[in-house]
């Protein structure tokens, strides 16, 4: 049989957002594949560097639609180490509650998706049915349901009251009680079991090998959690256990998300009872010291990494961020291959990726064959050139 | 003369139970499925007009014909789906007896259902397109997956009947009622074959949007996509009439009004039956479709024929 050469995406029902998976089929099996980013650059890092330090909270946040209070609190941790701003133990356990909240909600959200790629739309709207539980949890402790805003330098803007408490506690009972369901449906459910078992398999030393970070690699059996292996915030205090699983398929990547949601449950209970008394934030003065600091961040996809420098102005020099999709890419191709054109969808959307946050743009010279890089002037000149074969012309404004 | 006896042959084709009977309890038999689907799901699910409403939208909407593409064949192919499946529904028994009864009518309603699928297989691969082409390739496999122990599982009781017409094993499990609840592992088989059939879940496989977008069907656009909708619509219905007339008696010898109830209710409680396997499960990968229909479907209607055989001899 020829091969056939497919593209998926960027613009695909199996994407939710732009990213291209050119596929070499021979029938129905995949020979070849290739990952093709940057159709959704937003420039974000070169854009913070033109904001205050508090605006590209703001900013950040918008990194990403799922996992905005990882990015933010990943950020803010580095301009408080900067700082040298000593965060109230209150504000760090709020922090901790809006992240384990923000992980059950991506978790419930991600099971739906697979459900959806792999056909089953009952599961997709169950999942996202319960989802909402949580996310009015969010909204009443944060006012938004998405981006909560809720971090600020030097600790949290807004105080968690004794009805909250008893309202979320309420609806993490309902919660917990429909992922009891979710479990059995998971490892029983006989088309679930038939399309993620075997699918998407990452051995355990190519997961190390290639730097999978997340559920992708705890379904990997590593041992890789940030909460565990340096805790921030509150973790330190908190007993939850580090899920992993063996089986390096899809089908223990969602084993472990799905008990990772019983954890967080236990997480969210546990920072309830702690909440210390005290206040919420400390004031920080809008220009910070030169310096650089890193941070890492469990987020619900994998490990996030942020990069500050400061030159001693109110404005980062520069911002890095490293969002846990960008890790995860290598192992998606190496899990594409060899395997059938059905599973695809499966196999990306068990990494849960996030195109738009991890997006890199790079400049493809077709007729040399060569990948270059920009400098500020050339892009800029670039940029005026484009813009004058479509009639408006910069340089004379 | 020749007047008098074409006039009830284009009533019976064109009206009723043909083409327009069809069409329209097919978009309702369609709503029936989405609400019912949409409920089980925890949804509201769409108002009982919105099949026909998206029918006359796609009749409104611009078709598009690939430069790449056969264009008689890709303009023509829905016409030939439709025509098929409005055919099919003629020997078989919807409100008394068919129009059409011969022996050998129920080899010919089955060739005659095979035919939207064939058309599937051609649409997709005159394309050009590689969803498509993938798309059509599936359909092709899927047919032989299905096709076999749908009509394996139909054999069983014309067997015990000893007739190949339709009205006939009708009549005759109509009068022998106990004899249907020996047929339950066969009809099994058919409802499960119809779902791969009709490319319903789990057996969606051929369009899976996940994969390749509008399978079969991407390149089609405006009232040929509307009409490849409403062949599928309409071969839902008669699917759901062929295995109420082989397994279910029929219209349990009521004819007339009663006799079109009964097909009604009937029919309703077979797509009921398909909506909850559409709900209850996700899609599979084709070679485990394969798989199941040989290693699971084929044997089990065999051993049904096997055991109507011996039935047959107890009775006499």
């Amino acid at each position: 049989m020829s091969k056939i050469t497919i593209p998926l995406g960027p613009q695909h029902p199996a994407l939710k957002e732009p990213v291209n998976f050119t596929l070499v089929l021979e029938g129905e099996q995949i020979s070849g594949s290739a990952v093709n980013l940057g159709y959704n650059h937003r420039g974000i890092e070169k854009a913070a560097e033109d904001r205050t330090f508090l605006q590209d909270i703001y900013l950040i946040e918008r990194v990403c639609g799922i996992c905005s209070h990882s990015h933010t609190t990943c950020y803010i941790t580095c301009v408080e180490e900067l700082a040298k701003a000593e965060v109230p133990e209150r504000a760090k356990a709020i922090r901790t509650l809006v992240g384990e909240l923000e992980r059950v909600h991506s978790h419930l959200l991600w099971l739906g998706i697979a459900g959806y790629e792999m056909g089953f739309e009952t599961l997709f709207m169950y999942t996202w049915r319960d989802r909402e539980q949580v996310l009015d949890c969010l909204e009443l402790v944060s006012g938004n349901r998405v981006h909560y805003g809720i971090n600020t330098i030097g600790g949290v803007r807004r105080d968690i009251t004794p009805g909250q408490k008893a309202e979320i506690l309420k609806r993490v009972a309902i919660l917990e009680e429909r992922t009891k369901y979710y479990v059995k449906l998971g490892t029983e459910e006989a088309t679930v079991l038939a399309r993620t078992r075997n699918v998407g398999l990452l051995p355990h030393d190519v997961a190390l090998e290639r730097g999978a970070v997340g559920p992708t690699a705890r379904a990997s059996a590593v041992k890789r959690d940030v909460r565990k292996d340096e805790p921030y915030l509150i973790y330190d205090k908190l007993d939850f256990n580090l899920i992993t699983h063996n089986t390096n398929d899809v089908f223990g990547r969602l084993v472990v998300r799905v008990l990772e949601l019983v954890e967080s449950y236990k997480i969210i209970r546990q920072v309830l009872d702690y909440l210390p008394e005290g206040p919420i934030a400390v004031k920080v003065p809008a220009k910070i010291a030169p310096g650089e600091a890193v941070n890492r961040y469990e987020a619900p996809r994998g490990e996030d990494f942020h990069y500050l420098k400061s030159n001693g102005t109110d404005k980062p020099e520069r911002v890095k961020v490293r969002a846990p999709t960008m890790a995860n890419y290598p192992s998606v191709s190496y899990m594409l291959d060899g395997g059938y054109l059905a599973d695809v969808p499966m196999v990306i959307a068990a990494i849960d990726p996030c195109m738009s946050c991890t997006d890199r743009a790079m400049v493809y010279d077709n007729k040399a064959g060569k990948v270059r890089v920009y400098g500020w002037d050339e892009l800029r000149k670039y940029g005026i050139e484009h813009y004058k074969k479509r009639g408006v012309d910069f340089t004379k404004l | 003369m020749i007047i008098d006896s074409m006039l009830p042959a284009l009533v019976y084709i064109l009206i009723f139970p043909g083409f327009l009977f069809l069409a329209a309890y097919g978009l309702f038999l369609q709503w029936v499925d989405r609400k019912l689907g949409a409920v089980m799901q925890n949804r509201v699910g769409p108002p009982w007009y919105q099949p026909a409403a998206d029918f006359i939208k796609l009749l409104a909407k611009e078709v598009i014909v690939p430069d790449a593409c056969d264009t008689v064949m890709f303009k023509v192919l829905p016409y030939f789906a439709l025509a098929a499946v409005v055919t099919a529904v003629l020997p078989l028994p919807v409100w008394t007896d068919a129009v059409y009864s011969f022996q050998g009518d129920l080899v010919v309603v089955i060739y005659l259902l095979t035919i939207p699928t064939v058309t599937f297989f051609l649409a997709g691969w005159s394309a050009v397109s590689p969803y498509a082409v993938i798309g059509s390739m599936r359909v092709l496999t899927q047919l032989f997956a299905y096709e076999v122990p749908m009509m394996l599982s139909l054999i069983g009781p014309a067997i015990l009947a000893g007739t190949w017409n339709i009205n006939e094993i009708a009549g005759f499990f109509a009068a022998h009622k106990a004899l249907m609840a020996a047929q339950i592992p066969a009809l099994f088989v058919a409802l499960i074959a119809l779902q791969g059939k009709l490319e319903r879940v789990p057996f969606d496989i051929p369009h899976a949007k996940n994969e390749i977008v509008g399978g079969q069907f991407t390149e089609y656009s405006g009232r040929l996509l509307g009409f490849f909708y409403l062949a599928v619509d309409m071969e839902m219905v008669v699917g759901a009439a062929l295995v109420n007339a082989v397994f279910l008696g029929g219209t349990l010898g009521a004819s007339g009004a009663a006799g079109l109830a009964v097909f009604l209710a009937k029919t309703l409680a077979i797509v009921f039956l398909l909506t909850l396997v559409k709900v209850l499960m996700g899609r599979v990968r084709i070679d485990q479709m394969i798989r199941f229909c040989w290693q699971v479907l084929a044997p089990l209607s065999m051993a049904q024929i096997l055991f109507d055989i011996f039935l047959k001899f107890r009775l006499q």
